[in-house]
């Protein structure tokens, strides 16, 4: 089954990005993350994301477009980027999220991908 | 055997093969909704026609056959019971091909299924009651104190997770199997608590979950002999269950357990409990409910006895405390505390309880009223049964509760 992995992180995670100081250490946690995706050979695909900040939300109400500056929702933890994995089951899917360095700072939300339509 | 065991006997045989053989259909589709559907006319039959004809010689065999039957001709919802079909025929060829007719038993995985961590934990207990047990959602509706549709809904949404989030039919690896039986242990002892609350003569509550919880652990322990806290579990229910007749009086009020009539215990259940204590503790891997079973072990001896070891009893709640997160079981601590070091000091231990964590917990309430009394204070403990009193439906219990008061003061 697939499985999309997705990310997120609060505010101040998304800051260590841009710090020298933690910069190297944060994306060094993820590309041994992703590292270690590619080797089990799991993996269907994935990204990582721009910060919350980059964001723009448009919404078509009554045929009119509404674009506004921000992610859909302010809340304190943000998408920080997905993958998708091919994997035995649910079990196996949340070995893998809890193994991701958001899980131990921010959360992974684990979701079953729809099977393309039969035809 | 009066005819009432022999109805009795009956509905359980029923509900085991039911279970056995939902748990073998239910692993291909992942679909516990269609597998149920696939039994649901068999099972009806047999709840009607074994207390009458007698429980067949094999029972499996009955009920998968009488489903085949009516998959056969029954179209009531086709789309469902499809999903369930070429499972239904796997498992009947296999009964085919076999000399002997005899079933594995796979309710063990479907419990850690209904037990998932991935499954919120209030809808675990009542997807086992339904998936091993075969009990109908109205019946788990009124245990819960909830509207039958609403439990029904729940029900089914836990189902559409299981199914569609690939939730794993099988038995968790040695590595994390201790952790995920405690959660399948404390959905079965959830059932019992919840049957011990129900108040005996009330129609609208059905009959009292224990029963099915004892039956659940038991089951637990025939498939995982080797793990000593199911056992554990067992022995605290069996403890707990030799004393129902003696719990409430003759007009249904609460009995506390030193005032009981200990005649009205039933002798071989405490047996087995012991046994069954014994039994796991020669594993040498202590937990919460071996821990708790040893409790009741020693309330049953004490006052059989007459006396109370306390400082061993209070040493068994200061290891359970550790074990086990459970407020109850802090609760119990500090009641035991109060009554064998003074209500001072089961009153502090009270204290150290996070005030949210008790909010609506009556048992603390009630513990709070009880030991505020006993140090004399009684304006306090007139509150704290007022709010003791708010929290429960059960009128044996209020009337114990006014009682108390009244006595006092």
């Amino acid at each position: 089954m697939q499985y999309m992995l997705i990310f997120t992180e609060p505010t101040e995670v998304f800051a260590r990005r841009e710090d020298p100081a933690e910069a190297p250490a944060y994306w060094g946690a993820w590309t041994s993350y992703m590292g270690a995706i590619a080797q089990a050979g799991i993996m269907v695909n994935g990204d990582g994301l721009h910060p919350p900040h980059t964001a723009t939300t448009v919404r078509v109400r009554n045929g009119k477009r509404d674009v506004q500056d921000g992610p859909y929702a302010d809340v304190k933890e943000q998408l920080g980027g997905y993958v998708v994995i091919e994997v035995a089951g649910l079990d196996a899917a949340l070995d893998w999220a809890a193994k991701s360095p958001s899980a131990h700072y921010g959360s992974v939300e684990v979701r079953p991908v729809l099977p393309p339509p039969a035809r | 055997m009066s005819k009432g065991d022999a109805r009795t006997a009956a509905e359980t045989a029923a509900r085991s093969s039911y279970g056995r053989l939902l748990s073998l259909i239910v692993r291909s589709p992942r679909d516990i909704a269609a597998a149920e559907d696939a039994l649901a006319d068999a099972f009806a039959e047999a709840l009607r026609v074994w207390p009458e004809r007698g429980v067949p010689d094999n029972p499996e065999a009955w009920l998968l056959t009488a489903a085949r039957r009516a998959a056969g001709h029954a179209r009531r919802h086709l789309g469902v019971r499809e999903a369930a079909a070429p499972a239904l025929e796997q498992v009947y060829d296999a009964m085919q091909s076999r000399t002997t007719p005899e079933f594995p038993d796979e309710r063990l995985k479907l419990m850690f299924v209904c037990a998932h961590p991935a499954i919120d934990e209030t809808i675990r207990t009542p997807l086992m009651l339904q998936t091993i047990l075969g009990l109908d959602a109205a019946r788990i509706a009124r245990a819960f104190l909830v509207e039958a549709p609403a439990m029904s809904q729940r029900l089914v949404r836990a189902k559409a997770k299981i199914r569609d989030a690939g939730v794993a039919f099988e038995v968790p690896e040695a590595s994390v199997l201790e952790e995920r039986l405690e959660d399948v242990l404390a959905a079965i002892y959830a059932a019992y608590t919840l049957g011990l609350d129900d108040v005996p003569g009330e129609a609208a509550a059905g009959e009292p979950l224990t029963q099915e919880a004892v039956f659940l652990a038991r089951l637990v322990v025939l498939l995982l002999p080797q793990a000593p806290e199911a056992k554990g579990l067992l022995a605290l229910m069996l403890a707990s269950e030799a004393r129902a007749a003696a719990r409430r009086g003759p007009g249904g009020e609460y009995v506390p357990l030193k005032e009981q009539d200990v005649r009205l215990w039933n002798g071989a259940l405490i047996a087995e409990a012991e046994a069954c204590l014994r039994a796991a503790a020669a594993f040498g891997r202590p937990g919460r409910f071996q821990t708790e079973a040893a409790i009741q072990s020693l309330h049953n001896q004490s006052v059989m006895l007459g006396e109370v070891p306390a400082p061993a009893l209070l040493q068994l709640y200061d290891v359970l405390v550790r074990q086990s997160p459970a407020i109850g079981a802090a609760v119990a601590r500090a009641v035991a505390y109060g009554e064998h070091r003074g209500a001072e000091k089961g009153l502090a231990r009270l204290d150290e309880i996070a005030a949210a964590r008790v909010e609506s917990y009556q048992p603390y309430w009630a513990a709070r009223f009880h030991l505020l009394q006993a140090a004399g204070q009684l304006n306090e403990a007139a509150l704290a049964q007022a709010k003791a009193i708010s929290l429960t439906q059960d009128p044996a219990l209020i009337a114990f509760l006014t009682e108390r008061l009244n006595r006092a003061s």
